[in-house]
């Protein structure tokens, strides 16, 4: 197997440190967002058209597998991202909320779709005009539906965001006030 | 207890004796929510079982998590606007929506379509026919633990999603087509690009059949899981594949044929006794009859204009409006919907990928429809689900809902 | 091959023409129109009818018109009879202060939840149904909002101004 080439593959950069025989020291921080950023585990919640463009996206075509995302998980306590795909409906509320107070931190969330960041084309009267009224979103991919290289790219903000991010965010004051807004503990 | 939970032990006890079981526990009925995020609903939709054991006894649907209000939004839009909606109804076929809703319109405005632009809609009604099924029958494969098909399949997909792109520009809800015919012609890369998937299918869907038809373990999971007979089919308004399976041949396209579908040769898969297996190869048999009728309409294609000659709905081309003064004036009374429509009900259906998606139009005269009702194949054969969960396990509730192909989007509208 | 005509006449010719009236074809399709009271007597003589067997509901949908004063509400039943190929629209009309409709569950299971979509829009009371109770909207919802004199949008929303929505 050592004998394949493979061209071109970027790899994934290594932060900066000090190197030396058989050792490697460089920031707690940077290796602990590196092995977030590689392994983010998506939780999908497709409600409607997006969902079918996450499945286009998971396919092997575009491959989301390769970005570390390789298992989906439905259950939000072994999820890392909450992907919400599609309309949700004032009735889909609660339930948006309550996946997103079972996952365990650190958690992101990347609302796909016009849908999911503002209520999209539905300004109506049982839609909930975006995501983020109840709960704090990462990164918002437009599109109706957005192509999986928009929601790839949007996986690949969230892969910044996450690398570059200190350890123990719940502890900083910012975030503390971002989940008072939203009434979470 | 509370009396229908009584009478519904008493139905799922007979039920069960019929099948030579009994009932396990005698005091403990365990309630389980399947829904609304679940692995293996396709969409929301919430289904709280009582169960006794591992059978199921009953089950209370909640749907309306997705709703919509599209039906409100119609008495606002202008015509050519509402494709849009019609587009998200059942997502994985949109461009059969589309296509029914412009004959809807056609047929109250009294516009004929050109025979090409016909035979044009047909190609792309059957693709999104195929699109349709094969994601219902991988992801069929997925509920049951396979994924290897649906890789396969999807990848298929992406060509259909190709051909979409030449032909309007977008890859899933496609609003394609204009009043009187289509927004464009088929360009050559995008009649390539058909005959490429013509020829490059086949071999992949007896792949993929090669995988699940008489695959063993599959075989075990779905033969004789959820079925329904024709009659009781019939009572609950099934139409589609689901009723085919059921061993009815109704099809829209063969009993009110619409766009020049009667010129094509094709047949109807009927099964026998409408369970879960029965609907898959139903729908398998369906995508093969869809290929069918895609080589049919590319090999006799006819030449012609690809739109009606109604300039009073069908936006000139841009040239046209640039140098002629009537021209600039359609255009400008279509765009700003000072076009009127004439007043009158009319109702057409066509075969969705779910069974047939009717469009119940009531005009008044103006711009918008004054009331638009969307028959909706899901919403309507979902109701029976209850019924055949009964006396089944869980296991088999996932597959027969997985097979029943409800798309949340055209449940709720 | 079952005339449009044949249907009205037998239609006629059994009830009368003070329940079974106004009968018009809407690009081929046969309307008519019957009160609340008859209508359970009208489908059962349809699904029966050893000839026409109209025995398939495609579908019931709800409209409201505001100005027909008395008749504000109607509910639009639409048969198809698969043997012979036919389809028969029927159409009610019922107050708004009083909408009371019979239920047609008895006789097709489908009519179920497309009651309940009817409540759930327009406000009728299905006489009869096991479970009138919202389907699509949310529970708590007081009001019926397919109703011509409701909004689109949420009423209660803050952040979109209509001026610039163009409202």
């Amino acid at each position: 197997m050592s004998d394949i080439q493979v061209a071109n593959v970027p790899k994934i950069e290594m932060p900066e440190g000090i190197q030396g025989e058989g050792f490697f020291a460089t920031q707690f921080d940077k290796v602990v967002g590196m092995a977030r950023a590689n392994s983010l585990w998506p939780l999908p919640f497709a409600t409607s058209c997006c969902g079918i463009e996450f499945m286009a996206t998971m396919a092997p075509h575009y491959d989301l597998a390769r970005f570390g995302s390789e298992r989906p998980s439905f259950s939000p306590r072994q999820a890392d991202m909450l992907m919400v795909m599609g309309t949700i409906a004032k009735k889909m509320g609660p339930i948006v909320k309550q996946v997103y107070l079972q996952m365990a931190e650190p958690r992101w969330v990347i609302a796909v779709g016009a849908c999911a960041c503002s209520g999209g084309i539905f300004d109506t009267y049982s839609v909930l005009q975006g995501i983020d009224r109840i709960i704090p979103v990462d990164v918002y991919v437009p599109g109706c539906p957005p192509r999986p290289e928009q929601i790839l790219d949007g996986v690949m903000q969230l892969q910044e965001i996450t690398r570059n991010e200190s350890i123990r965010r719940r502890n900083l004051p910012e975030y503390q006030a971002l989940m008072e807004s939203y009434a979470i503990q | 207890m509370p009396t229908d939970e009584i009478k519904d032990i008493a139905i799922a006890e007979q039920q069960l004796a019929r099948n030579g079981q009994q009932r396990q526990y005698v005091n403990e009925l365990t309630t389980l929510n399947l829904g609304p995020t679940h692995p293996a609903t396709h969409g929301i939709f919430q289904n709280v079982l009582q169960m006794d054991g591992e059978r199921i006894i009953s089950g209370v649907q909640t749907i309306g998590y997705i709703h919509r209000a599209f039906e409100k939004i119609a008495e606002r839009r202008p015509f050519y606007q509402i494709t849009t909606l019609t587009d998200r109804m059942n997502y994985c076929s949109s461009p059969i929506n589309n296509m029914g809703w412009w004959m809807t319109v056609e047929k109250l405005l009294g516009v004929t379509v050109p025979k090409r632009a016909e035979y044009i809609r047909v190609i792309m009604m059957e693709l999104a026919r195929i699109a349709d099924h094969l994601i219902c029958n991988s992801i069929l494969g997925v509920d049951t633990g396979a994924f290897t098909g649906f890789l396969y399949v999807f990848q298929k997909r992406e060509e259909i999603y190709e051909i979409y792109e030449e032909m309007c520009g977008a890859r899933l809800t496609t609003n394609m087509g204009r009043i009187g015919g289509m927004e464009r012609d088929l360009s050559p890369v995008a009649i390539q690009k058909i005959r490429a998937f013509l020829k490059s299918f086949p071999p992949v869907m007896r792949e993929f059949e090669s995988l699940f038809n008489r695959n063993r373990i599959f075989m075990d999971r779905v033969v004789n899981v959820g079925g329904i007979t024709a009659e009781r089919a019939l009572n609950y308004g099934f139409t589609g594949p689901n009723l085919r399976a059921a061993g009815v041949d109704y099809d829209v396209r063969v009993m009110n044929p619409y766009s020049s579908y009667h010129d094509f040769e094709f047949d109807i898969p009927v099964g026998y006794n409408g369970d879960t297996y029965d609907r898959y190869m139903v729908r398998n048999g369906e995508i093969w009859e869809s290929l069918k009728i895609i080589e049919q309409a590319m090999e006799n294609l006819p030449e012609g204009p690809y739109h009606a000659d109604a300039p009073e709905y069908y936006l000139p081309p841009k040239q046209e409006v640039y140098r002629n003064m009537e021209a600039l004036i359609y255009h400008f009374k279509i765009v700003m919907g000072e076009i009127d429509a004439p007043v009158g009900e009319v109702y057409h259906a066509v075969e969705g990928g779910n069974g047939e998606l009717g469009f119940y139009l009531v005009s008044d005269g103006g711009r918008t429809p004054y009331r638009l009702k969307f028959r909706r194949p899901c919403y309507i054969f979902y109701q029976a689900f209850p019924e055949m969960v009964q006396g089944s396990t869980l296991s088999d509730a996932i597959v027969m809902m997985s097979s029943l192909n409800v798309i949340a989007g055209e449940l709720d509208a | 091959m079952i005339t449009n005509q044949e249907i009205v006449d037998d239609l006629v010719g059994k009830f009368g023409g003070d329940l079974i009236f106004n009968p018009v074809e809407n690009y081929g399709l046969l309307n008519v129109e019957t009160t609340a009271d008859h209508i359970l007597a009208a489908m059962k003589y349809l699904y029966e009818h050893p000839r026409f067997k109209f025995q398939f509901l495609t579908d019931l949908a709800g409209i409201h018109f505001p100005d027909a004063k008395g008749k504000e509400l109607g509910v639009i039943y639409h048969l198809h009879s698969l043997e012979n190929n036919v389809r028969l629209i029927i159409k009610l009309y019922v107050p708004i202060e009083n909408p009371v409709v019979p239920t047609l569950v008895n006789q097709f299971a489908c009519a179920n939840w497309m009651e309940r979509e009817a409540y759930d829009f327009f406000g009728f009371d299905f006489e009869g149904h096991p479970n009138l109770i919202r389907i699509l909207n949310v529970e708590e919802m007081d009001y019926f909002p397919m109703r011509k004199e409701y909004p689109l949008e949420d009423a209660t929303r803050k952040d979109k101004i209509d001026e610039l929505f163009g409202r």
